[in-house]
């Protein structure tokens, strides 16, 4: 079990190093930008601009900016958005966490859920049409890009059936349900074709062989045996699926008019609101971080046969 | 008791005589079994490359892929001689026509004809006043430029960058794998701690700043894409170096004092090509994704030039009323997408076919 914790240690120790390098190079590239941070320039006077970087502690050599930047990263203070009446980056990103929380936790919930789901039947049922189903799934899933995908949600059940809104956030959960499953279909072609592989491998192992001889029901055996094994693995594509579901959203959050942290972030983009990319960048990194170091924790917690392997290094 | 006389037929003859045959011979050795030839194998050898092609002419999926891979290649390479127009001469009388193409025209969506805010089909072609005779296959953006040859001029710059990054990602990962594989030690434990660390940031990320900095163009989206795609790659690489760097022929090599450059080169490398070529292939698809995404949040392909991201954001504009100028690049990128992923997993269960059982 020390080891286990030394484990987790160096985990932890190694996430924070993550954490500092990617936050000392955003701050290194923005010191490479072009122009100043005042948009304006031109109408403030000589005076006015040095009150200014006075005022913001532009004229302290980059060493001390940076020591500022990381002390008030850790009071949890992202800077003022440039661009947006100078309202605070975390205060930008508090406000548009909600919707894209939502559209995250749904669609990784449905995805997985679908995924698994779908993952088993194919496996179970080899070789049969829903097999083929879920291949041609998967493989649609890998290959039609998600925005694609989105906007032939959109045209067919918003614009011709209108079934569910076109766009915007009013409608409740109904306006949810399009930017779900346009966001849903990549984590979900992910997790089949992952439970697919990882069942038939269990399924096929002497212990579900001693299982049926015993005369356990199949869906005993497949809900008792195998699928505990088949799903630890799942974990590990939680970190990529993360990673695959905040680039979605740039992108998803766009098209279905959403205000979330996406939608944000492209627009700071495109008119280089620095403070708040560097904002949304640092939380990015932080959420994906963080639960790559929770899956790797868990998996040690969970699998038994990792803990053996870790504990014999 | 008399033996039974055999009836004098010519068959029964035919018999005796071989008979009489076989038994002059029956004690000597036949040249046949003693030879060498005796152990031949009769079935042509086939080497790694031959068995895996045999197996992936079985795929039907890969094969067709591999078809249409082709053919999208030789359009896009020569891409001048397809293009019916220029991709980006723009003729503002001529914007928006709906497509047309000849020997087509009873079919209802290559016409010609649109439906105009009153609600009546109208022929756009003769409205705009074009010449009896000129065709637009796919129609015209709203800057009067022909769609067919921006799909096809598009489909060759996203191309350009997914083959670009895959290159550097091939070059850089390779010798990232192989000197952390080969070296091992602290070099190894170094090196793999670095990659840990790289992989916990996300690609968005990496790929946002690096176009802030960079001037968006060509070169700095390939690099961006191909500065997040590498980390795979050495790892399959590394995995490899160290799996084969314990093989007899390795170890006799290095006892028989061949340089080591030599052994990678005609050892390692080749050993592993499989593994690579699969990664290659899974990394163009991804490249193609990539580029796409960027232009559709507009920090991808800069104006004039376009990208069939940049296509299909731009058809996304006005996709309400002209849905055939998002629909025809992102059907081009979907089944280029596809063919590369199905090809790329027909590879994969060809070079292994351990893994598909």
């Amino acid at each position: 079990m020390t080891q286990y914790f030394r484990y987790i240690l160096r985990r932890v120790l190694l996430m924070a190093v993550t954490l500092f390098i990617i936050i000392t190079v955003t701050f290194l590239l923005l010191q490479f930008l072009p122009g100043s941070p005042f948009a304006n320039e031109e109408l403030l006077t000589e005076t006015q601009l040095a009150l200014l970087y006075e005022n913001y502690g532009l004229n302290d050599p980059i060493y001390i900016q940076y020591f500022n930047y990381i002390a008030n990263i850790f009071k949890g203070n992202l800077g003022v958005s440039f661009q947006f009446n100078n309202i605070p980056v975390t205060q930008i990103i508090a406000n548009r966490s909600g919707p894209s929380l939502q559209l995250g936790v749904q669609a990784m919930v449905l995805g997985t859920s679908v995924g698994i789901v779908l993952g088993i039947i194919a496996a179970v049922k080899q070789n049969t049409w829903i097999d083929t189903f879920t291949s041609t799934l998967a493989i649609g899933g890998r290959s039609v890009p998600n925005f694609v995908f989105a906007v032939l949600l959109q045209f067919v059940f918003a614009v011709v059936l209108e079934w569910f809104p076109i766009a915007f956030w009013r409608d409740g959960f109904l306006s949810s349900v399009l930017p779900t499953v346009a966001l849903a279909i990549s984590p979900m072609a992910e997790a089949a074709r992952f439970i697919r592989t990882e069942m038939i491998e269990v399924l096929n192992s002497d212990y579900i062989e001693l299982a049926k001889a015993k005369g356990f029901s199949k869906i005993y055996i497949i809900g008792k045996h195998a699928l505990r094994n088949a799903i630890i693995p799942l974990l590990t594509i939680l970190g990529p699926v993360t990673a695959s579901l905040m680039t979605g959203s740039l992108v998803i959050e766009n098209i279905f008019s959403i205000p979330g942290i996406g939608e944000q972030f492209t627009k700071s983009i495109l008119v280089n609101d620095y403070p708040t990319i560097m904002g949304v960048t640092i939380m990015y990194s932080v959420i994906l971080v963080v639960i790559i170091l929770i899956v790797d924790i868990l998996y040690g917690l969970i699998d038994p046969k990792m803990r053996v392997v870790q504990g014999g290094k | 008791m008399s033996h039974t006389e055999i009836a004098k037929t010519s068959y029964n003859e035919q018999i005796l005589n071989q008979t009489s045959q076989l038994d002059d011979n029956l004690f000597t050795l036949d040249n046949r079994m003693k030879s060498a030839k005796n152990e031949e194998i009769i079935a042509p050898t086939l080497n790694f490359f031959q068995d895996s092609w045999r197996r992936l002419k079985k795929n039907k999926g890969a094969m067709i892929s591999f078809f249409v891979i082709i053919l999208i290649l030789i359009i896009s390479i020569f891409a001048p001689f397809f293009a019916p127009h220029d991709p980006n001469a723009q003729n503002p009388a001529w914007s928006n026509l709906p497509p047309k193409i000849p020997g087509l025209e009873h079919l209802s969506w290559f016409n010609g004809m649109s439906v105009n805010r009153g609600g009546a089909l109208i022929d756009s072609y003769e409205q705009a006043s074009v010449p009896e005779g000129v065709y637009y296959y796919l129609g015209t953006d709203s800057l009067g430029r022909d769609l067919l040859s921006r799909i096809i001029y598009g489909t060759r710059i996203s191309l350009i960058v997914a083959f670009a990054a895959a290159l550097i990602n091939l070059v850089f990962g390779i010798t990232y794998g192989i000197i952390s594989g080969w070296v091992g030690g602290r070099v190894d434990s170094f090196m793999q701690r670095v990659l840990e660390i790289l992989s916990g940031i996300p690609n968005l990320v990496i790929v946002v700043l690096m176009l802030l900095v960079m001037r968006p163009g060509l070169v700095s989206i390939i690099i961006t894409i191909a500065l997040t795609s590498w980390i795979t790659m050495s790892r399959v690489v590394r995995a490899q170096t160290i799996r084969l760097k314990q093989q007899e022929y390795v170890l006799a090599a290095e006892v028989l004092g061949q340089p080591v450059y030599k052994i990678m080169l005609k050892h390692i490398l080749p050993n592993m090509m499989g593994l690579i070529i699969v990664q290659v292939m899974f990394a163009l698809p991804s490249a193609i994704f990539f580029e796409s995404f960027l232009s559709f949040i507009g920090i991808g392909i800069p104006a004039p030039n376009a990208s069939l991201g940049t296509l299909i954001s731009d058809g996304y504009k006005t996709f309400r009323f002209l849905p055939h100028l998002m629909w025809y690049p992102a059907a081009v990128i979907s089944i280029i997408m596809l063919s590369f992923n199905l090809l790329a997993d027909g590879l994969r269960d060809a070079f292994d076919p351990k893994m598909k059982e």
